[in-house]
């Protein structure tokens, strides 16, 4: 198209267009030699063992089956943290509220964002409070940044990968965006449908016994598990083969899924975590997040191979062969 | 392995075995967009045999429709004439500036529908005209109709039509008349059979026919749709055979057809990459002159122009194949197209670059 490039929707989607923006336009403006990787979680100094991240939230509505928007702000920074290795130990919040928003909902948020961090045996340690004028907001914006300290000793990231690993999903995919989808459009699809939004440092902690076996982790949210599995593989030089009937999904969400021409694979998650583990330590990473509530559905949808480096490819149910590409176009804005 | 592997492997083995006897290449046609996104989602093209290749045929509305008609929408809308009623997909097609309706985005000058059904209310909600772009093959046609005569029925005189709609059976017809088509069989639309039925595909029985499976989107469903095509051309037949018949009758739906048939008549208009298509094409009959958008806007004829470089009229013709188009996946993606078969989720392109190649 023609024009100054604009910034769409789609490049808060957590697909292709949002990893070209990162790449062209942040990336350079604060990569440097000491944080050459930018990852989701970084060291306070070069060397450090505490971890700093953050995240903003424009869930849309902010209250929804199994889940809200305090929940999400809590949840969401510690997994970020968790899935790099490191325990949460504190976060800040800053708030940004639209006038005329009922104090009650936004009271609503925040004690929601309190029981959340206790769940997470964490903190919320200092905060900010902005208001905008009516229509020049979207009712509540929250934006956590967390400290965690590093548990786990050994490197995390798509480096480690090689050929052999393992890849294995922690639990059922999809839930978190279709049952947002589900309320915001307001689907008759029975009230089963919930967010799966929860703390997933207990579950990758089931993980770091494995050592040095344990490569890379990361949590399927936005793009789900299909930007996540490109996003190793980009540039890498060995590719990821799948199988579609291994992915676990719920046949609520596979229902919806179908209604409405989604890739369950493409959906944002809050409570699932994708990992790359050594070929011979898969059986015992599988048994270790299967001992836990939320890994009881946990498989292994994947191997890395030596051939199609860079590229996701899908062994699908009739056993033909074809890419998993990035997520693409307008998924579903503000979901998380 | 389950049930559904072991079929797909008895179905291609027998596949396989047919296409050896008849020792040589064979080129299959899958008209319908749907067919070409399904067959490469679900990885049908890396099973088949190498003998076989499949082509897509002009059964995406979006990529038929020339880019004239585009230029046209967007005079309408700048103009201030009119208020544009689409689909999503019609939004990305680049006119022949190479500007496109999604350039409008935001000054309330575009609408976008998921469903004819919210026409009426955007009409009665609007001051000036508002003008659904008309683009599809049968299976939407009597929807959109219906809107008109929703409205009409409402009171509501405001909503138009800028019909560019187009119908199968002159389309293979056409192809078939060309010397150097090629093609060996058609896997024939299952959702446009709905509508039309069995029936309409009459004429490729005739001496320069070529067999026909009405095919249903399952990867079953579609591997069954080849091994009827293969077993016809082994045996030299070429009959219309129903594949998907837990959807499509002898007759199709007589609802669906008797409001075509009472509120458009065929006319031959351009086919993007295709040129003119002898009676391809449905418009409104003369008693809606007042909710035809081209008569009442006297709108110019769509012209057909392709942007340079872009393969899509022949890739739409079934003549090449995306990856031979230079700008493919580099200069053309999803996320800014060149071309119709890229913008829409049922292009050729689009189903190239998402699905990939693999054999």
């Amino acid at each position: 198209m023609s024009g100054e490039p604009l910034v769409r929707l789609e490049h808060g989607s957590g697909g292709a267009l949002s990893r070209d923006l990162v790449e062209s336009v942040i990336y350079p403006a604060f990569a440097s030699d000491a944080y050459p990787e930018l990852a989701d979680a970084g060291p306070l100094e070069p060397g450090s063992d505490l971890l700093l991240t953050t995240d903003g939230y424009v869930v849309d509505p902010p209250f929804f089956p199994g889940g809200d928007i305090g929940r999400l702000c809590v949840f969401g920074t510690c997994n970020d943290l968790a899935v790099c290795g490191a325990r949460p130990l504190s976060l800040s919040l800053a708030m940004t509220v639209e006038e005329g928003l009922p104090i009650s909902q936004l009271q609503k948020a925040l004690d929601s964002a309190a029981s959340a961090a206790r769940e997470a045996e964490t903190r919320i340690i200092t905060g900010d409070t902005k208001v905008v004028p009516k229509g020049k907001g979207g009712g509540i914006f929250l934006t956590t940044a967390g400290v965690g300290r590093r548990v786990f000793p050994h490197r995390l990231s798509p480096v480690r990968v090689q050929p052999g690993d393992a890849v294995i999903v922690s639990g059922p995919l999809g839930a978190h965006g279709i049952a947002i989808l589900a309320t915001r459009e307001s689907l008759p699809v029975g009230g089963s449908l919930r967010s799966d939004a929860a703390p997933l440092f207990p579950l990758a902690s089931v993980l770091f016994p494995l050592g040095e076996s344990l490569h890379f982790m990361r949590d399927a949210t936005r793009g789900g598990v299909s930007a996540v599995l490109n996003e190793a593989a980009r540039g890498a030089s060995w590719g990821i083969e799948v199988q579609e009937d291994e992915f676990p999904v719920s046949q609520e969400v596979r229902a919806v899924c179908d209604l409405l021409g989604l890739n369950p694979l493409e959906i944002a998650n809050e409570g699932v975590l994708v990992a790359f583990v050594a070929g011979q330590a898969a059986q015992r990473a599988l048994d270790s997040l299967r001992s836990q509530p939320l890994g009881a559905q946990a498989r292994i949808v994947g191997r890395v191979t030596a051939q199609d480096a860079g590229t996701v490819i899908m062994v699908t149910s009739i056993g033909g062969k074809r890419l998993l590409d990035f997520p693409r176009g307008l998924l579903l804005p503000r979901i998380c | 392995m389950s049930e559904e592997r072991q079929l797909a492997g008895d179905l291609i083995s027998e596949i396989e075995a047919i296409t050896r006897r008849i020792g040589r290449p064979l080129k299959l046609m899958e008209v319908c967009g749907t067919h070409t996104v399904e067959l490469r989602r679900s990885g049908i093209h890396s099973l088949l045999p190498p003998a076989i290749s499949l082509v897509s045929g002009p059964g995406c509305p979006v990529c038929v429709t020339p880019a004239g008609y585009v230029d046209n929408a967007l005079s309408l809308a700048e103009s201030g004439r009119a208020v544009i009623a689409t689909f999503g997909d019609m939004l990305k097609v680049p006119g022949t500036s190479g500007r496109a309706l999604s350039s409008l985005s935001g000054r309330g000058l575009v609408k976008l529908v998921y469903s004819p059904t919210e026409l009426v209310a955007i009409a009665r909600a609007s001051t000036l005209p508002v003008v659904f772009l008309a683009v599809g093959f049968e299976t939407t046609i009597p929807t959109a109709v219906s809107a008109l005569l929703e409205a009409r029925e409402a009171g509501v005189s405001n909503l138009l039509l800028y019909t560019a709609f187009k119908t199968v059976t002159p389309a293979l017809r056409f192809l078939l008349a060309s010397r150097d088509h090629g093609i060996d069989g058609f896997i024939l639309p299952g959702h446009v059979s709905v509508i039309i039925g069995e029936k309409a595909y009459d004429f490729l029985t005739e001496a320069d026919g070529r067999p026909g499976v009405i095919t249903g989107f399952e990867p079953l469903d579609m591997l069954v749709g080849i091994l009827l095509l293969a077993r016809q051309i082994e045996k030299g037949e070429n009959r219309v055979e129903n594949a998907y018949p837990r959807a499509v009758r002898a007759a199709g739906n007589p609802r669906a057809r008797a409001i075509m048939e009472q509120n458009l008549e065929p006319r031959s208009d351009v086919w993007r990459g295709l040129g003119k298509i002898p009676g391809g094409a449905l418009a409104l009959r003369p008693q809606w002159a007042g909710s035809d958008a081209e008569k009442r806007f006297a709108l110019p004829e769509a012209k057909d122009a392709e942007a340079p470089g872009c393969l899509c009229a022949r890739v739409i013709a079934g003549k090449a194949l995306p990856p031979q188009c230079a700008l493919f996946g580099r200069r053309c993606t999803p996320d800014d197209p060149v071309g119709p078969c890229m913008v829409s989720s049922e292009g050729t392109c689009a189903a190239y670059f998402r699905y990939g190649a693999h054999r």
